[in-house]
């Protein structure tokens, strides 16, 4: 599955999908394990998890009867990947700035813009 | 060394702080003079800002516009609410990508720190689906300061 930018990060806009992501990142649950701790219906929780698998970022495993849901390494690789590219664009901005600064004379008293 | 941090907040807000080792006076200044704005504020190599205007007064317009070099290109409208000199600047914009997003309400305070400055800036999106639609519309535009930070996360 191709990951899609927008459906990630609006998967993520929820802090149930992220508490959910949190949890498969310490090994696969299935929909049953999932529900117990955040105290929701198993339908509740299957909808959730069909957004994340949606947007890339998790998949499932056929295990016999159980589905077992974990992290998709390649999804979350790419955002990790574009999150760190904005993150540099923004911290070359700042840098730039840094050059400003130490360019700047301080203004002078009663100078007005 | 990461001087800079960049976080999630709540459902709709981003903060991002940076320290300086400039005085808040010109930290500020680099921040509401235009022909300043213009020397630092690209985002990625190869993009430049042709068009800077901002009127820094209560009410006054905001115009930045980027050009990518290749004939592409964005630009972001906005107004200040409120500044005051050299401490805080409080402003609204939205991207033009060509559609306007709902508008991003930002606060940047400039607080002295030792011999510099410590920077924080807050931006709050009217809810949690137009911050995500911001973070993501980051991808094509490398510009706009967004972001998860995913590490603590999953």
């Amino acid at each position: 599955m191709t990951l899609d930018l927008n459906a990630a990060f609006a998967a993520l806009a929820d802090p149930t999908r992220r508490a959910i992501l949190a949890r498969l990142a310490q090994g696969e649950a299935t929909v049953m394990e999932l529900a117990q701790p955040f105290e929701m219906t198993q339908p509740a929780v299957s909808q959730h998890l069909k957004v994340l698998e949606e947007a890339g970022l998790i998949s499932r495993r056929v295990d016999g009867t159980r589905r077992p849901r974990r992290l998709a390494k390649a999804g979350i690789e790419a955002m990790d990947q574009w999150l760190a590219m904005v993150r540099e664009a923004l911290e070359r901005d700042y840098d730039r700035l840094d050059g400003v600064l130490a360019e700047m004379e301080p203004k002078k008293e009663g100078e007005t813009q | 060394m990461s001087k800079m941090t960049l976080k999630t907040e709540g459902d709709t807000h981003v903060v991002v702080t940076r320290r300086f080792a400039a005085p808040p006076q010109a930290v500020y200044r680099a921040h509401t003079e235009p022909e300043l704005i213009q020397k630092w504020l690209l985002g990625p190599p190869g993009w430049t800002m042709p068009v800077c205007i901002g009127d820094a007064r209560p009410g006054g317009k905001i115009r930045y516009e980027w050009a990518d070099g290749k004939g592409g290109g964005f630009y972001l409208t906005g107004e200040y609410l409120e500044l005051e000199p050299y401490r805080r600047i409080v402003h609204v914009e939205r991207m033009y990508l060509p559609d306007p997003t709902p508008d991003n309400h930002v606060e940047t305070r400039f607080d002295a720190d030792g011999d510099g400055t410590l920077m924080t800036m807050r931006m709050t999106l009217p809810d949690a689906q137009t911050r995500a639609a911001m973070l993501a519309s980051g991808m094509e535009h490398g510009m706009e300061a967004s972001y998860v930070r995913l590490e603590g996360m999953i």
